[in-house]
């Protein structure tokens, strides 16, 4: 296969997280999916929202499959491919569990609400009580079911909490639209005020983000 | 003017099939399927040609609101029979494993136009066609190298007469590979709103100074045959039949990749063939990939004007879309809501991934819609030719979903 093997966070169950992230996109809007896998999001967009949905992804054998699907998908990096998008191209760019695998990931924010009017990122919370307890109990990497893979192999080169990205977002003049923290299944976790608790019991973060 | 029965073939109504500025005969191209223009078109070179002739063959049934029509573009020495047997060598068509009946471009599904490009030798106007006198008549002689140097947009230009004739507005989809692909993003660029979808396979957006210099080649070994007679090779009764089989061992080297020439032929030794005159054979015995080349080369003389390669080896070369549109590719394609499928092959070394990426980029910053997938495959730029099952259901699977945002129905 090819020698770029695919960098990318592996979700447990995608399509309640995708949900997730549907929810968060008006119907009939231009969508930019970054890291689209095979197209389940962007397919689901078009098939239930109407969205004029593309993807960019980076790994080959899901970009055939998700041509062969008929799905406007093209093979690309997104810490290079953004810059080649004109201003305001689309109303939403999705970077959905992949913030933690790119290269730049301040200089990938950036191109995103370049290119789109908004951005929805989610990732997984590297603040989680199980993966502090781990670090914690056992002095070595922690091991969960969401970080599953070990330090010398994973693809996960920057992670981050759900407090350190607010602080990024205000750092960069981002607005949190909407956000919310949600379990492995995707399912939201009832601390929508608080985000010291989200930060510690969510096991990942979804964000709708606009410019200042 | 004898009216020509394959003509009558089609199985469509036209209603444009009476324009006055077209005849579907002329007496210099009997054998094929074809309609003339006599309105003249002017081109890029600055010359008129008064009338010329585009041969075509269809594939397929156009369905009532002519909507189903792709256009297939062939490459540097391809032809309009893509998926039949050739009349002159009676091999099959050189894209049966993509058009054809359940294909990815499904003849029970889609009207498939496939035309011989201007400049040709299999029916279009070209250097082997009667050169017409100043009162509009035809000489005796054919054009020769006087023939005027066409562009892939005049090429396309011819097509797009052709579609016009054929009573086509919208193409559902334009595909071609190599010289193909090149013709196919300059119908992008000229004509976005005639072209619903564009696939442009293996190819660029302009022709590389090392694919120039490998058509130099081939064509200083045409210049070098002593039968080329400066171009006027018809008046001796010869071809240049060893120059013109060196052109095509030389450009089919470029077509295949180390890997693919290993694979099928190693360091394996046959015999010689008897007459052999070369003196530097040992033990009479050659390398099965010199048998292969020339093999290639004394079969392509058969079928192949060796002017025509010069023409149309030339019009590549000047193939630069970027520069036609100041510069900026991107520009070519700016507004454009075509759909783009870009695929290109790991081992193509001929026309690399990287420049179907440069496309996909400049489509990128024009807001285009476009998908774009590199195959895994030794076999080179003849990828896009041969047996690729995941190219081929990635073609079927685009055009599907192409079809669905056209609201094409399942069936004509």
């Amino acid at each position: 296969m090819s020698t770029h093997d695919p960098v990318r966070f592996i979700a447990k169950n995608l399509r309640v997280d995708l949900a997730v992230i549907a929810d968060m996109i008006a119907p009939g809007s231009r969508v930019l999916d970054i890291g689209c896998g095979d197209g389940t999001l962007i397919d689901h967009l078009f098939q239930t929202k109407n969205c004029d949905a593309r993807g960019i992804e980076i790994d080959m054998a899901e970009v055939t499959r998700a041509v062969a699907y008929g799905l406007p998908v093209m093979h690309g990096d997104a810490d290079i491919d953004l810059q080649h998008y004109p201003d305001a191209a689309f109303d939403y760019v999705v970077l959905s569990r992949a913030l933690q695998a790119v290269e730049r990931p301040r200089a990938v924010l950036r191109q995103m609400l370049r290119i789109g009017t908004r951005a929805v990122v989610s990732f997984p919370n590297f603040g989680h009580w199980l993966v502090r307890w781990q670090l914690l109990s056992t002095g070595r990497m922690p091991m969960t079911a969401t970080w599953d893979r070990p330090w010398h192999e994973t693809p996960n080169i920057h992670p981050c909490t759900i407090r350190d990205f607010f602080d990024l977002c205000e750092h960069e003049g981002y607005v949190v639209e909407r956000w919310l923290a949600a379990d492995e299944a995707g399912r939201r976790s009832p601390w929508r005020r608080a985000s010291r608790m989200a930060n510690l019991f969510g096991e990942q973060g979804v964000f709708l983000l606009r410019h200042r | 003017m004898h009216p020509v029965a394959s003509i009558a073939r089609r199985s469509y109504a036209s209603a444009a099939m009476d324009q006055p500025a077209t005849r579907a005969e002329t007496a210099d191209s009997p054998r094929h399927t074809h309609v003339t223009f006599d309105d003249g078109i002017l081109l890029e070179c600055g010359t008129t040609l008064p009338s010329h002739t585009v041969a075509y063959r269809t594939y397929g049934t156009l369905n009532a609101d002519r909507s189903n029509a792709v256009l297939v573009c062939h490459a540097l020495t391809g032809d309009q029979y893509v998926a039949e047997d050739h009349p002159i060598t009676g091999k099959p068509g050189w894209w049966t494993a993509v058009v054809g009946p359940g294909c990815p471009v499904d003849t029970n599904r889609f009207f498939v136009i496939c035309p011989n490009v201007l400049g040709g030798c299999m029916g279009s106007t070209g250097p082997l066609s009667l050169r017409p006198r100043v009162d509009g008549s035809d000489s005796s002689e054919p054009w020769g190298t006087d023939f005027p140097p066409v562009t892939i947009r005049d090429m396309v230009r011819a097509q797009k007469q052709l579609t016009d004739y054929l009573g086509i507005q919208r193409l559902f989809a334009v595909i071609g590979g190599s010289m193909g692909g090149m013709q196919v993003l300059q119908w992008a660029a000229a004509y976005p709103d005639s072209v619903f979808a564009a696939l442009p396979i293996a190819t660029a957006s302009y022709h590389s100074a090392q694919n120039i210099a490998f058509h130099e080649v081939g064509r200083q070994a045409i210049f070098a045959d002593p039968d080329w007679q400066a171009g006027q090779y018809w008046r001796h009764g010869r071809i240049p039949a060893r120059g013109l089989a060196v052109a095509r061992m030389c450009a089919h080297i470029t077509y295949l990749s180390e890997e693919a020439l290993t694979r099928k032929f190693g360091r394996r030794l046959q015999n010689a063939p008897k007459d052999s005159t070369e003196a530097i054979n040992l033990f009479g015995e050659m390398f099965e990939v010199e048998s292969y080349l020339r093999h290639q080369g004394s079969t392509f003389v058969q079928r192949f004007d060796a002017n025509s390669y010069l023409t149309i080896t030339r019009a590549m070369d000047y193939f630069d879309l970027a520069a036609d549109c100041g510069g900026d590719l991107a520009t070519a394609f700016k507004g454009s809501r075509t759909r783009f499928l870009l695929a290109s092959f790991t081992s193509d070394w001929l026309f690399p991934t990287e420049e179907s990426r440069f496309v996909a980029r400049a489509l990128n910053r024009a807001g285009a819609n476009v998908s774009f997938v590199e195959f895994p495959t030794d076999k080179g730029h003849d990828a896009f030719l041969l047996d690729e099952p995941d190219f081929h259901r990635t073609l079927a699977g685009f055009l599907r979903g192409c079809a669905m945002h056209a609201g094409l129905e399942a069936r004509p």
